[in-house]
């Protein structure tokens, strides 16, 4: 169960979860550069390539681990469980599939915990759980933690990582983005920090609803970012794309982003900015 | 030559026998009234019959007619001193999203919609309906407008999809499409959202955050066009029926979600059939609802609005 999974947090459990990214060993190749890479070293470094700097994907329990103080983390809405509210053909083997291999109920997790002494409401998706796509309980969660920091009052960050909408629950999930962008919309009047870390990937139905709704977006490097993704656009245009293209790096050229950070960095920069935003009475 | 789907090709192939049979008559001067009596009873039940039953992808076939009249024809028909306004003030002007003011009965109101074409030359001219963010972004220019004016906002959805392609990207076709959406859910003025065709992903959600979605019997509204989504999930989007019929994308299907408010009847076989029939059905629908939201003050209509879409999915799960 994930809610005692994470009650109990000890966030240096995370060996489970390297097995599925990286194969077993001790060894890993880096999937951009082909270094060889000594597992240990890798997590030592934020499971960051040494040689290339590429950021390999994190799962939820790593990305809390390398973000919060530790022990400052309480988890939301643990009971929240995906249904298949269409019927839709092999759905639910396909949750069961994804809750097995990742022991998480969903894509997101959500909860409050402080980052450099500062406390923050997060929410932190997962794109090893059906590529973090969003469907209702995805959009649900995002959305109450969006007013769990409304009515606290306190800083908002959210981690993306999805491939879009989740098709499994249709018109359903396309909705989950005028929910979270219109809870984003009311928490945003009302003059508090909501910081956007976009990390790879973050595309289609994500990308166009809270993702992009950050008073301050950052990225990780390299991190794929956009609407359509790659293959689609290949398809429609017939052509290659230019390296790079619907990088992270990219999106800081055309201004669609405030930084990159690396993930070493990314704590301090987070701590950083909300101590910015304190305000005397907080 | 019209577009004749197979399945209706029994009906067309009957109205077809019957026009010959009266103009044979009218030349002849024979009397065959009775006998044309009984195929236009036959024929009225043949058409009940077919397009009483149409399956979820002769909904999507329906929704995409390329004589299923679109937002300029329902702009033409019930909206009166209409004045097109263009450009997102930003980088350009987006010809696949139409937006102006005008008048539906007497009152001003801002009037945004997607644009298919209808032939070759108004499809390239209006990239099929597919937009770019500089068409959200003079969407939402205009929309933002109407509340600085205090008007009603109309929107047509009619549309595949965003546009998918190298400046799309490049001029964030996301944030166009999150911002429309964060912005649109707090404007204090009335919002009617019609759907008048093909709904398809976030392409067609960026004009819908408004206070009543309506949609007319045979159009559909999706995650993605069935095309995509079977793409996604079987890696064929050859398979586009299959998805049609999994995905719940009817009219009657999302009000049953409760997604949709409302769903306007349409002449039967489509609302290409009979253009005036269904322009009467929408008009009707548009003031209904419009008279109901002018009740409402602009803090009523937001608590309204939040509520509506705050409520999509909540009840999963618990």
């Amino acid at each position: 169960m994930v809610f005692d999974f994470f009650k109990k947090a000890k966030y240096f459990t995370v060996k489970q979860d390297v097995k599925r990214d990286i194969p077993e060993g001790l060894w890993v190749k880096c999937d951009v550069c082909n270094e060889i890479l000594f597992t240990k070293d890798l997590e030592r470094n934020f499971k960051v390539c040494q040689k290339c700097g590429h950021h390999f994907r994190l799962t939820v329990e790593e990305r809390l681990h390398i973000t919060l103080d530790p022990d400052s983390f309480t988890e939301y809405d643990t009971e929240l469980e995906p249904s298949n509210p269409l019927g839709f053909p092999d759905y639910n083997e396909k949750l069961s599939s994804a809750q097995e291999q990742t022991r998480l109920r969903e894509a997101v997790i959500t909860g409050d915990g402080s980052i450099g002494g500062h406390r923050v409401v997060v929410a932190v998706m997962d794109a090893h759980f059906i590529m973090g796509s969003m469907g209702t309980v995805v959009g649900e969660k995002i959305t109450r933690a969006v007013e769990s920091a409304l009515e606290k009052r306190l800083p908002l960050i959210i981690f993306s990582a999805s491939g879009g909408a989740r098709m499994q629950e249709g018109m359903l999930s396309l909705l989950q983005m005028a929910k979270t962008g219109m809870a984003i919309g009311r928490y945003s009047d009302a003059g508090l920090l909501y910081i956007s870390v976009l990390t790879d990937p973050t595309m289609g139905g994500v990308s166009a609803s809270f993702a992009f709704l950050g008073d301050i977006i950052i990225s990780e490097p390299g991190a794929l970012i956009g609407f359509a993704g790659p293959r689609v656009i290949e398809q429609t245009i017939r052509q290659k794309l230019p390296d790079g293209f619907q990088r992270a790096e990219f999106l800081l050229e055309k201004g669609f982003i405030d930084q990159v950070v690396a993930r070493p960095q990314m704590a301090e920069t987070l701590a950083r900015l909300l101590s910015l935003h304190e305000r005397g009475d907080a | 030559m019209p577009t004749i789907f197979d399945f209706e090709r029994p009906v067309i192939e009957l109205e077809t026998k019957i026009a010959e049979l009266k103009s044979f008559a009218n030349e002849k001067g024979l009397s065959l009234e009775n006998e044309i009596a009984t195929l236009e009873q036959r024929a009225a039940e043949l058409k009940q019959f077919i397009y009483g039953n149409l399956t979820p992808w002769q909904k999507v076939l329906i929704a995409r007619h390329p004589e299923r009249p679109g937002t300029l024809e329902y702009i033409g028909a019930m909206i009166t001193d209409f004045v097109e306004l263009h450009g997102d003030r930003l980088y350009g002007d987006d010809a696949a999203i139409i937006g102006g003011i005008g008048r539906f009965d007497g009152e001003p109101v801002t009037v945004v919609g997607h644009r298919k074409g209808r032939d070759t030359k108004e499809n390239l001219a209006r990239n099929f309906g597919m937009a770019h963010p500089e068409g959200y972004r003079k969407a939402l220019r205009l929309i933002k407008q109407a509340e600085k004016f205090g008007r009603p906002v109309i929107c047509f959805v009619d549309t595949p999809g965003a546009h998918c392609g190298l400046g799309a990207e490049q001029r964030g076709q996301a944030e166009a499409i999150a911002k429309n959406i964060m912005v649109m859910s707090a404007l204090k003025i009335p919002i009617i959202v019609l759907v008048i065709g093909e709904g398809g992903s976030g392409g067609a959600l960026a004009l819908s955050v408004g206070d009543r979605i309506l949609m007319q019997e045979h159009s559909v509204f999706s995650v993605s066009s069935p095309e995509a989504c079977a793409s996604i999930i079987w890696k064929d989007s050859a398979r586009a029926r299959e998805a049609a019929e999994v995905l719940k994308l009817t009219a009657n299907d999302l009000r049953g979600m409760q997604i949709a408010d409302e769903v306007i009847a349409e002449p039967l076989g489509g609302a290409h059939r009979d253009k005036a029939e269904a322009t009467t059905l929408l008009i009707n629908a548009v003031r209904r609802n419009l008279a109901e939201l002018k009740g409402a003050s602009g803090d009523e209509l937001l608590v309204a609005r939040y509520r509506k879409f705050r409520s999509i999915g909540v009840h999963l799960g618990v």
